[in-house]
């Protein structure tokens, strides 16, 4: 098990990568990519049981990890790339002709580390349900993990979902809702109020916790909170606040960052702010 | 020649609700959804057999088709049944993306199909599903005929492993196919023998145009009645075999002609052999209520259609 110094440093070439991938192409969605690093770094190099050196799309004998709001796909090649799923070296193809690392996540293209497409938004819960269903029929006792936006629970898919893993006592699963209060059209709250999300979620029937997800320590060990909270007859969620554009100033407290790229004087400064921990591809 | 004999009517639905049963006997890994529809689809047997292996989803069917997209990186194999509109239209987006984009071995299994649902009337009636699920990559697109087809097609797309659309109806029809018979998903079948028409058929139009094959041969016409049971892929080798034969075609869908079986074998064929064609199919028009029989002779889905058909397309080969 990695230690938060080791996941930290990871988080930091993560960051890199997004700016580097994004500014690369001119396209992608940097904002919450930089704000979701410490959390796909801590599932795949603390929390989950995964197994990258033999992957398999219909694998059910390890944890697995949907992410719904597919749009931050470059947080999560970086960290598969990282984790040994397929070559550092192809972040430099994100976005670009004949990739496997399309612009929004796929198995189409059999990319190790992707099971289903997500790009649409609202669809994710559901399928993790489906997943976590099957996990149950075969008796296997691992997880299934899910990250979604919160501009992403706008669509009434999400609630269909919501009550469905709590009516099926779906108690192997572990959501996760980034809350950075930020959607392509502003903040959250003036386009569409989410209202109250802990209550929601709650009188839902599932079990909430709330976490820093910028915070290392905190997000490790909220995530392990939630793991001592499966098996209760009940699915968890963590509300995880955020800030879009983490570790980049000049991306962080604006919605501006959510899919826009960098241009190369903005790509240097960003740049300037995030370390080299593991190599840049 | 064979003639064929319905000795006994049955809705195709209960071929699903039979096959589905006689697949889940089989195949461990065969598990059902449904959307609060479970009397309609025909699943009580199934359900009372398996009760472990059906998942009710209530009715909220974009959660169902996601849910079973799902259900598949286990390695099980989801039959999402429901009504035809709320199992396509409805939930298009969702079938896009989790099922047939992500390439995973779903069958969704479709009942009340076109306008023989009846009085329910056109909010239920859909008649582009075939059109929907067939513009899809990795779809595969099936409307069976009678009860022992439907039967068949269940067991057979459950040993296919993909995306799968299989459209069945809600009225009682002729049974005329064998109860024995393998099912070959992409085979066309050619019922009768002809050489003046080919009418290509699908679903509940395919007893009709057996029927109508009777009324042309008394009026001297020899009509090739092929069954396509399977709209995508097209059998493309059985729909070339039979036209170069008769050089005219009629084709007989409870569908809009927009997206049908008619689009995909006019398609094919002015790429590769134009020739004369007459489609039966409903034209850009909403259904409305009544009796399955009412409206499929106010619609112009009847044995009477095809002969009119088959008439005017001869005489459009020939002038």
């Amino acid at each position: 098990m990695a230690d938060i110094l080791t996941l930290k440093s990871v988080a930091a070439q993560v960051r890199r990568d997004i700016i580097r991938m994004v500014h690369g192409v001119q396209s992608g969605h940097p904002g919450g990519s930089l704000g979701c690093a410490d959390f796909i770094t801590a599932l795949y190099f603390e929390i989950m049981q995964v197994n990258p050196e033999n992957f398999k799309i219909n694998e059910s004998d390890e944890d697995l990890f949907f992410l719904s709001n597919g749009h931050i796909s470059p947080v999560w090649y970086s960290v598969l790339a990282h984790r040994g799923y397929f070559p550092v070296s192809e972040l430099a193809t994100f976005r670009k002709l004949n990739t496997r690392l399309q612009g929004h996540p796929t198995p189409a293209e059999h990319l190790p580390g992707i099971r289903m497409a997500s790009g649409s938004l609202g669809q994710g819960l559901s399928v993790a349900c489906g997943a976590a269903l099957a996990k149950k029929m075969i008796n296997d006792t691992h997880l299934v993990y899910s990250l979604h936006g919160d501009g992403e629970l706008q669509e009434g898919q999400i609630w269909e979902a919501a009550m469905f893993a709590a009516a099926k006592g779906i108690d192997n699963l572990i959501s996760t809702v980034d809350f950075n209060g930020k959607q392509i059209d502003g903040p959250t709250e003036k386009v569409l109020s989410l209202g109250n999300l802990h209550a929601k979620w709650e009188s839902f029937g599932w079990i909430v916790l709330e976490m820093n997800g910028n915070d290392m320590q905190n997000v490790v060990d909220t995530l392990n909170l939630a793991k001592s909270n499966t098996g209760k007859g009940k699915p968890v969620v963590i509300i995880m606040k955020t800030e879009m554009g983490m570790g980049v100033d000049f991306m962080m407290g604006t919605h501006k960052w959510h899919g826009n790229a960098p241009n190369n004087e903005q790509c240097e400064k960003a740049l300037a702010q995030l370390p080299v921990t593991l190599g840049d591809y | 020649m064979q003639k064929y004999i319905a000795k006994e009517k049955k809705d195709t639905r209960s071929g699903f609700g039979e096959g589905i049963l006689e697949l889940g006997r089989k195949n461990p890994n065969v598990v059902t959804l449904c959307a609060d529809l479970i009397g309609s689809l025909k699943l009580d047997a199934f359900i009372a057999e398996f009760p472990e292996r059906f998942i009710q989803c209530g009715i909220a069917e974009a959660n169902m088709i996601s849910v079973a997209a799902g259900l598949t990186i286990g390695n099980k194999i989801p039959f999402a049944s429901s009504f035809a509109n709320f199992a396509t239209g409805r939930v298009y987006d969702q079938i896009r993306q989790s099922v047939a984009y992500s390439n995973k071995n779903v069958k969704i299994c479709a009942s009340h199909a076109g306008l023989t649902l009846g009085e329910d009337g056109a909010t239920h009636q859909i008649m582009e599903d075939i059109g929907l699920m067939k513009m899809l990559p990795n779809m595969i697109v099936i409307n069976p005929c009678d009860f022992n087809q439907t039967k068949a097609a269940t067991i057979a797309i459950g040993e296919y492993i993909g995306p799968v659309y299989l459209r069945f109806g809600r009225p009682s029809v002729p049974i005329f196919t064998s109860p024995d018979q393998i099912f070959e998903i992409g085979k066309a079948i050619v019922f009768e023998e002809g050489k003046d028409v080919t009418i290509f058929a699908t679903g509940h139009m395919v007893w009709k145009a057996l029927e109508a094959k009777e009324i042309l041969e008394e009026k001297g016409i020899s009509a090739e009645i092929i069954n396509i049971h399977t709209i995508k892929p097209l059998d493309e080798q059985a729909v070339l075999k039979s036209v170069l034969k008769t050089r005219c075609v009629v084709t007989a869908e409870e569908h809009f002609r927009n997206g049908g079986l008619g689009d995909s074998i006019a398609q094919f064929l002015a790429l590769n052999l134009p020739v004369n064609i007459e489609m039966v199919a409903v034209n850009d028009k909403f259904g409305e209520s009544g009796t399955p029989d009412q409206l499929m002779d106010k619609f112009g889905l009847n044995t009477s259609a095809i002969v009119s058909a088959a008439q005017k397309v001869i005489a459009r080969k020939n002038a």
